[in-house]
């Protein structure tokens, strides 16, 4: 039961980081390395603001917001230039800017981990055996908050709408009257707060922030968008409860000798063997 | 820097140069990206360390055998690219680099985190080969791979790959088999990937898990893409740059790894082709 609660915690995280990548792939078709360094300046830009104002909320909202900008500025000054180039290029842009996002933070913010504690003042909720931390609360509350939001956004609004239309065609979108340049920029901003919002609760969950902290999430979060089936917002949501669920009943099972990782990744390719298109792909596209 | 350095320097751009050009007939020639390059090169290294340190066997026999496993695995991991492709290509090669590495790290069999340490100089003709000697080594068999990659360039198999790279359906049409040059470039790739192995074991006398990690697979994925791909001097341009750029950029050392991504990022961004491919800066000057 425990276990649950942890693959729950686990999944949201993985969803944060990953909605946003998926609607950054929906639309460019680029896959953004670079947006786990945007998750790990989300986390210091978080910390910095909390030292300094005190107030956790006021500091999670600037800096979800500051990040967000961050996130259009990778657009406008990197991935805009080349998107007519071979896609292999902006792969390896986004990998050049990762190594100067990390080298950046460890020179601003130095190498070490720092501890980011904040208490919310909830206690511990017991329900039989199983224990929920204030902080694994918050994660749950604040993911289903911000899922709840991008499905309004992306369902209900014209933003949305355009968004969506240009994942679809963005030439096409373009003809229609859909100002694609400020879709995209939008796309990047959502984007790239709901990794900021990630960082920071990891930030805070694991009491712990570092320079280094976006390598795991960097390709972890493209096995979820793969199994999500890239580029489907739901597929995305899915597929990360999905793979935490099944690194931590793999994990729980002593049998198993890989790490985690390894178990993401021959999750990965078991799928990707059976079924080549992802598990939630439309017919479609 | 001591001449023995320069030569060792050397001696790794050999091997990354090698492997380059053999990541360079995968994704330049065939147009299948991968980013998993640095688990061939650990399956070959791992090949002759566990022969030469565990089982004694000489030189040539461990370089034969990394040259054949690489290969054979090259064709098997092959095979997924028949069922994936673009971008999934990308991500079910990083997700075998992965798996390959933590296989190294969490199986005893192949000595865990520590690695295989005890490897023997490389005895070629009787004389063991000391750094000077190694690096003349490694160079002779680079001119070898490049040799072997103009050959590449002159035969039947190039227009194949180009007919997979520049369209599936239309090659099959004309009767090009896809899969089977598919198959082709990977296991070519694998085995250059495999004597590359070989060479670095013997190179550095041990083994680590963490040699052949992610990050490997992207430095020399950066290497052939600065350099130019589909060329046979870009990847050898971008070895050697790349392999000697951090070491000349010491005097900066706590800037090193800033100036080192962002010049990759420059480049890409204003030489998307790479130095030395279509419309690149060196190429202009030397074509002058």
């Amino acid at each position: 039961m425990q276990d649950i609660v942890n693959a729950l915690v686990l999944g949201s995280i993985y969803v944060l980081i990953s909605v946003g990548l998926t609607l950054v792939y929906g639309i460019l078709k680029i896959l953004h390395i670079a947006h786990a360094g945007i998750y790990t300046l989300g986390a210091f830009l978080g910390l910095t603001l909390y030292h300094f104002t005190g107030n956790f909320w006021i500091s999670l909202f600037i800096s979800v917001f500051l990040t967000g900008i961050a996130g259009i500025g990778v657009y406008r000054y990197f991935y805009k230039k080349v998107l007519e180039e071979s896609r292999i290029v902006p792969l390896v842009i986004s990998i050049g800017l990762f190594i100067v996002m990390q080298d950046l933070y460890r020179l601003i913010w130095g190498p070490y981990r720092q501890p980011f504690a904040v208490d919310f003042g909830m206690n511990n909720i017991r329900i039989g055996g199983v224990v929920i931390t204030q902080h694994q609360v918050m994660i749950l509350v604040i993911t289903a908050i911000s899922l709840v939001a991008v499905y309004m956004i992306m369902n209900h609004t014209k933003l949305g709408l355009a968004m969506r239309a240009c994942a679809e065609d963005m030439a096409i979108a373009g003809t229609l009257g859909v100002d694609v340049e400020k879709t995209i920029s939008v796309a990047f901003f959502i984007g790239s707060a709901l990794a900021a919002l990630a960082g920071i609760l990891v930030g805070v969950y694991e009491n712990n922030v570092y320079p280094t902290m976006g390598e795991v999430p960097s390709y972890k979060s493209f096995v979820v968008i793969v199994l999500g089936g890239f580029g489907s917002l739901y597929g995305a949501v899915l597929a990360g409860f999905i793979l935490a669920f099944a690194e931590t009943l793999l994990v729980a099972w002593k049998g198993f000798v890989l790490p985690r990782d390894a178990i993401a990744f021959l999750v990965m390719i078991t799928v990707l063997m059976i079924k080549p298109e992802g598990l939630f792909r439309r017919a479609t596209r | 820097m001591s001449l023995d350095y320069i030569l060792t320097l050397i001696t790794f751009s050999n091997i990354f140069a090698i492997l380059s050009l053999s990541l360079n007939i995968l994704i330049g020639y065939a147009g299948q990206v991968s980013l998993g390059h640095a688990a061939f090169f650990g399956i070959g290294a791992y090949t002759s360390a566990i022969l030469a340190a565990k089982f004694g066997v000489g030189y040539w026999w461990t370089l034969l055998a990394s040259i054949l496993i690489s290969g054979a695995v090259g064709l098997l991991l092959g095979l997924p690219s028949l069922r994936v492709k673009h971008d999934f290509l990308v991500l079910a090669t990083i997700g075998i680099n992965f798996v390959v590495v933590s296989v190294f790290k969490y199986i005893e069999f192949f000595g865990g985190p520590y690695g295989i340490v005890g490897i023997p100089m490389a005895k070629i003709f009787g004389k063991d080969l000391s750094t000077p000697g190694f690096s003349l080594y490694t160079t002779i068999w680079l001119v070898a791979v490049i040799l072997f990659d103009m050959y590449l360039n002159k035969v039947y198999v190039r227009y194949g790959f180009e007919a997979v790279k520049e369209n599936e359906k239309a090659a099959e049409s004309i009767g090009v088999s896809v899969p089977l040059f598919k198959i082709y470039a990977f296991t070519i790739s694998g085995a250059l990937a495999g004597l590359a192995g070989n060479l670095w074991t013997y190179q550095m006398g041990m083994v680590f898990p963490d040699d052949f990690s992610f990050g490997v697979s992207v430095s020399i994925l950066t290497m052939l893409v600065l350099g130019g791909m589909g060329t046979t001097s870009g990847p050898i341009l971008g070895a050697y740059t790349l392999t000697f750029l951090p070491e000349a950029l010491r005097f900066i050392q706590d800037y090193r790894m800033l100036l080192y991504g962002l010049i990759i990022v420059l480049v890409m961004m204003y030489q998307p082709s790479g130095l030395l491919g279509k419309g690149g800066i060196l190429r202009k000057i030397f074509k002058r």
